[in-house]
C-alpha cells in the first residue's frame, strides 16, 4: 500500500507538471472542415500565432454548427461557407464585421461512365435533375454544412424534392461522403479542395459537371459580437481577421497547392 | 493485405521520426485518461465500497440504476457536459468548453459507473467474513471498512484498469467536449477517426496501432502495480 501510494502521488504529480499551461493567449475558431481537412491551416496559422504569442484552437465542424458555436458565444471567431447564413448570423447581431476571405468551387462527382449523363448538362441544377430522373445513387451530406445547403439549393433549382433509395443521406463530413460515394459508385456535390485532395488514391469518381456561376463557393470569416458575448476575446479575433484578410494571410492563402494544385483562391483586389 | 502492411510500416515510421503531432495526441491521450481515472477513483470507488458494505432499502433499485449508466453512450455524456459548460449552460462563465478540462469532466462521468460496479461486484465476491472478523478483533468500523479494501486491491484495481481503458478508448466525449483541436484537445482516438474522415485510413489504423501500444504499456505499468 506504501508504495502505491507514492505511485499514486508521483502520478499526480506528473499530472500537474503536464497540465501547467503557457501562459499564451488562445483564441478558439469554428471552421468547416474543408479548411482544415486541406491542409490551409497548418501554414495560414503558424506566423499569426508566432506574431501574436497565441494559439489559435481550431474546431473544425460542419458550417451549420459552426454558426451555432458562435451563436452561443463557445468561439471567437468563426471562419465558413454559406453566403446567405453568415449574413444572417450578423443580421441577427451574433456576429460583426463579416470580410470576404477566398473562395474556390463546387463540382459534382460521380463514377466515370455517368450513368445519368450529367455531363451533357447545361446547368448544375440540370445535372441534379438528371440524376433524380435516372434514380442514380446521389450521397448527401445530409449534415446542415455548407456543401449541404448548396445542395438544398441546387435542388430547389432543380424543382426536385430528392426522396427516394436512391438519394443516401449520410449527415457525415465531406471526406466520408466522398468515400460512401466511391463506395457506392454514386454522384455527390462536393469543393473542389476536399476532391483534389481525394482524386487518385482514395476515390476514383471524376469531375462531370463543373465551371457554372451557380456552384461558387465563398467563403467569409466572422468576429463574434462582444456586445452578445462579453466574454469573446473580440480584438485578437480581429487581428486575426485583419491578417486573414491582408496582404501576409492572403499571399499564403494564393501560393498554397495540394497535389500541385491552388485550392483556394483570393480576391483580386 | 497491403493495407495492414502499409498501416504497419506508418505506424513504425511515426513512431521513429516521433511525429510532433502524434506525440502530442499520444500525451493528450493519456493525461486525459489518467486525470479521469484519477477523479473517478476517488468518486466511483468509495461508490461502490459504500453500495457493497451498506444495507438499505432500494439498495436492488440502486444497484440496477448503476448497471444501466454503464451503458451510457459517450456522445449522451458528452451533449449533457456540453449543456452544461458551453457558455449558454449554467457553467458557461468557466470557458471550459474545448479545453482538456472539459474532457476530463465528460470522460470522469463515462468512468465512474464502471469504477464502481467493478468495485461493488469486488465486495460482492469477497469473504462476507472480512468486516465482522475485523470488528471482532477490535477495530472500528472504518478500519474495519479499510481493511476489506485492502484485502479487495485486486478488484479495485481491475475497476481502475476498467475504468481507464473505457476513457481512453472513447471517441465521443473528447470530440464533442474537445473538438479535436491540434496540439490541445486532439486525442488518439479523435485523430484516428479525423484521419478516417480524410480518407487516411492506413494513417488511422496506424495511429490505432499505436494507441494499442500505448494501452499495452500503461497496463503493463498497471499490473506491476497489482503484483506488489
Amino acid at each position: 500500500m506504501k508504495l502505491m501510494n507514492r505511485l499514486l502521488l508521483s502520478i499526480t504529480a506528473l499530472l500537474v507538471l503536464c497540465t501547467a499551461v503557457s501562459a499564451e493567449e488562445r483564441l478558439k475558431m469554428s471552421t468547416t472542415t474543408s479548411t482544415q481537412d486541406s491542409g490551409l491551416l497548418k501554414v495560414l496559422l503558424p506566423p499569426f500565432e508566432q506574431k501574436n504569442n497565441c494559439k489559435v484552437d481550431v474546431i473544425a465542424v460542419g458550417t451549420g454548427q459552426s454558426l451555432k458555436i458562435g451563436e452561443a458565444g463557445d468561439v471567437d471567431v468563426v471562419f465558413v461557407h454559406a453566403r446567405k447564413l453568415e449574413d444572417k448570423f450578423v443580421a441577427d447581431g451574433f456576429g460583426v464585421n463579416r470580410k470576404d476571405v477566398m473562395y474556390n468551387d463546387f463540382v459534382v462527382i460521380g463514377p466515370k461512365n455517368d450513368p445519368a449523363g450529367i455531363a451533357k448538362a447545361k446547368t448544375a441544377a440540370e445535372a441534379l435533375k438528371m440524376i433524380a430522373a435516372k434514380a442514380s445513387t446521389f450521397i448527401s451530406r445530409g449534415d446542415k454544412s455548407g456543401t449541404h445547403i448548396k445542395e438544398k439549393e441546387l435542388w430547389q433549382a432543380a424543382g426536385v424534392e430528392p426522396k427516394g433509395a436512391w438519394y443516401v443521406e449520410a449527415g457525415q463530413g465531406m471526406g466520408p461522403v466522398i468515400t460512401m460515394a466511391t463506395e457506392r459508385q454514386g454522384y455527390t456535390l462536393a469543393d473542389r479542395g476536399t476532391y483534389n485532395a481525394f482524386k487518385g488514391a482514395k476515390t476514383d469518381l471524376a469531375i462531370l459537371f463543373q465551371g457554372e456561376k451557380g456552384l461558387f463557393n465563398p467563403y467569409g470569416i466572422i468576429a463574434v459580437n462582444p456586445k452578445k458575448h462579453a466574454h469573446v476575446k473580440y480584438d485578437l479575433a480581429m487581428k486575426f481577421i485583419d491578417y486573414v484578410t491582408g496582404p501576409e494571410g492572403q499571399k499564403i492563402i494564393a501560393e498554397y497547392k495540394q497535389h500541385g494544385e491552388p485550392v483556394f483562391f483570393i480576391y483580386k483586389k | 493485405m497491403d493495407f495492414f502492411t502499409e498501416s504497419f510500416h506508418t505506424a513504425l515510421d511515426l513512431i521513429a521520426a516521433r511525429d510532433p503531432d502524434v506525440v502530442s495526441a499520444v500525451t493528450v491521450s493519456i493525461v486525459v485518461s489518467l486525470w479521469s481515472t484519477l477523479f473517478a477513483a476517488l468518486a466511483g470507488i468509495p461508490a461502490g465500497v459504500a453500495l457493497g458494505v451498506s444495507e438499505f432499502p432500494g439498495k436492488r433499485w440502486a444497484v440496477t440504476l448503476l448497471n444501466t449508466l454503464m451503458a451510457l453512450p459517450t456522445v449522451v455524456v458528452g451533449l449533457f457536459v456540453y449543456s452544461i459548460i458551453s457558455r449558454q449552460g449554467p457553467l458557461g462563465g468557466m470557458g471550459l468548453l474545448f479545453t482538456p478540462s472539459a474532457m476530463v469532466i465528460g470522460q470522469t462521468v463515462l468512468a465512474v459507473p464502471i469504477m464502481a460496479n467493478f468495485t461493488l461486484s469486488a465486495i460482492k465476491g469477497a469473504d462476507p467474513r472480512i468486516i465482522p472478523t475485523a470488528l471482532t478483533l477490535g477495530a472500528g468500523p472504518f478500519a474495519s471498512v479499510r481493511r476489506l479494501v485492502i484485502e479487495l486491491r485486486f478488484g479495485i484495481m481491475a475497476a481502475v484498469i476498467a475504468g481507464f481503458g473505457r476513457v481512453i478508448a472513447e471517441v465521443g466525449v473528447a470530440m464533442m467536449l474537445g473538438g479535436n483541436i491540434r496540439g490541445y484537445t486532439r486525442t488518439m482516438t479523435t485523430a484516428i477517426a479525423m484521419e478516417t474522415g480524410k480518407g487516411e485510413f492506413a494513417l488511422g489504423l496506424a495511429l490505432g496501432l499505436i494507441l494499442m501500444t500505448v494501452a499495452l504499456i500503461v497496463n503493463l505499468f498497471l499490473n506491476f502495480l497489482q503484483q506488489r
